[in-house]
């Protein structure tokens, strides 16, 4: 008890000002936490995965200011007046966001877990690019692993929402 | 997990560089954290404080004259990736950049951390050899430049010194005749070999050949054996000395047998790849 103490006082507290799917979030970490354990443990939002835990398989994958970012890997600190979208913020007004539409439609996941950073990834990249060819869709999402080997309806998936996101303007 | 350590975050070069001199070995360079966070993850590191370089704005500038090319240490791969000058003046280099690992590594690696941390199974290092570049290291009490062939000592191993910071990566910028490619190829996560060439070609044949490769070894490295093989010959000549020039640059590769292949298989690709990196080159 009196070690957690002495380590207690040593603590050194980082303020973290950010938005969290929108929301301002004002909280206090330490230099090592890490922004997945911070997003699951502390507030709460589990749809973000560890993984492979080396930023090589994408089941950890957050949009900091639109762009995708390995969770497992990023210490929370840096998230200090940015903004973090995970997948339980992409759904607006309780409408799914085409993405996620189309992962259901075209059966883009088996088991689900890589679910959440394969749409995350696949926002980030309908974002720059709205009409990716098949190529450039397998450049960009060439880190995000799929463990039931379930590529084809996931192109399918992220090809498809990318028409209907062009339709829609 | 991370053990705890503290953060430091230093607003000038000089006064990270004294943090540096202050805190020794107990103390490490935290940019991107791409690796350094991996390292420390799986418990292979453990340092007391990690000094947060990202305040150090400029060295995050790119900029290009008639003689230089300058890229800020700090510039991540994706901002390197999608630079339209990168792309004209060192097309080499904009394609190795959209190749590096994956989307979120591009997104916060940075170039500096990449060739700091010296992991040997690392892209950037073997083409900047073979550009020519200069790296420049600065510290409290002055800077100088270091010959990216001078840079990488051993296996995260390189020539600077505690209290030096790499802030910036100086490249000749190339001229109209000036021609180069960089090839990797592996079939786990990270490259088994990486080769790149490059030269002047004009009506004269070949001057000025660097080849350089990486990954197959603790550290990158100039091949100067099949270099001079290449060096003053027309591209006809260049080309029926290739195979010649491949095997030398293999064997002078100091590829080490390892998870990433054998050390004759190494070898092997070194060749392959160098044909392949000069007739891209060429192209």
């Amino acid at each position: 008890m009196a070690k957690a103490m002495t380590r207690r006082s040593e603590a050194q507290l980082l303020p973290v000002s950010f938005t969290l799917n929108g929301r301002l979030q004002e909280i206090e970490v330490e230099p090592h936490e890490l922004l997945l354990d911070v997003v699951r443990e502390h507030l709460g939002l589990t749809g973000v995965k560890r993984s492979c835990d080396v930023q090589v398989c994408g089941a950890c994958t957050l949009l900091v200011d639109g762009r995708p970012v390995s969770a497992c890997t990023t210490l929370a600190f840096e998230v200090r007046g940015r903004s973090v979208l995970t997948i339980e913020g992409l759904a607006e007004d309780g409408k799914l966001h085409p993405l996620q539409q189309a992962f259901i439609e075209h059966g883009g996941f088996q088991c689900g877990f890589c679910t959440p950073g394969m749409i995350l990834a696949a926002k980030a990249l309908l974002d720059e690019n709205p009409a990716p060819s098949e190529a450039e869709l397998k450049h960009f999402m060439h880190g995000n692993i799929c463990r039931c080997t379930g590529y084809k309806k996931i192109i399918e998936s992220i090809m498809a929402a990318a028409k209907t996101m062009r339709e829609k303007g | 997990m991370l053990r705890r350590f503290r953060l430091e975050e230093p607003e000038s070069v000089a006064e990270a560089s004294e943090l540096l001199g202050r805190f020794g070995d107990s103390a490490k360079v935290y940019a991107g954290g791409t690796e350094l966070l991996l390292a420390m993850k799986e418990g292979l590191a453990h340092y007391e404080r990690l000094i947060n370089v990202k305040k150090l704005k400029k060295l995050s500038e790119v900029s290009a004259d008639e003689s230089t090319i300058k890229i800020g240490a700090l510039c991540t791969h994706h901002e390197l990736e999608t630079s339209p000058m990168l792309q004209q003046k060192l097309p080499a280099l904009h394609k190795l950049e959209q190749n590096v690992a994956n989307v979120r590594v591009r997104q916060v690696g940075t170039l500096g951390g990449n060739l700091c941390f010296a992991e040997p199974h690392a892209d950037p290092g073997t083409l900047l050899m073979a550009l020519g570049a200069t790296l420049v290291a600065e510290k409290s009490s002055g800077r100088r430049e270091i010959a990216a062939e001078d840079f990488f000592v051993d296996v995260y191993e390189t020539s600077l010194e505690v209290d030096e910071l790499l802030t910036e990566i100086r490249i000749p910028t190339p001229t109209e005749n000036f021609r180069s490619a960089y090839l990797k190829f592996g079939y786990l996560e990270r490259p088994s070999v990486g080769v790149a060439v490059a030269f002047n070609l004009n009506g004269g044949g070949l001057s000025e050949v660097k080849i350089a490769v990486g990954c197959a070894g603790p550290a990158p490295r100039r091949v100067p054996e099949a270099e001079v093989l290449l060096n003053g010959k027309s591209k006809e000549e260049a080309e029926r000395t290739l195979s010649q020039a491949g095997e030398s640059a293999g064997r002078a590769s100091q590829a080490i047998s390892d998870l990433h292949g054998s050390q004759d298989y190494k070898e092997h690709i070194v060749g392959v790849l160098l044909k392949r990196a000069f007739q891209s080159a060429v192209t």
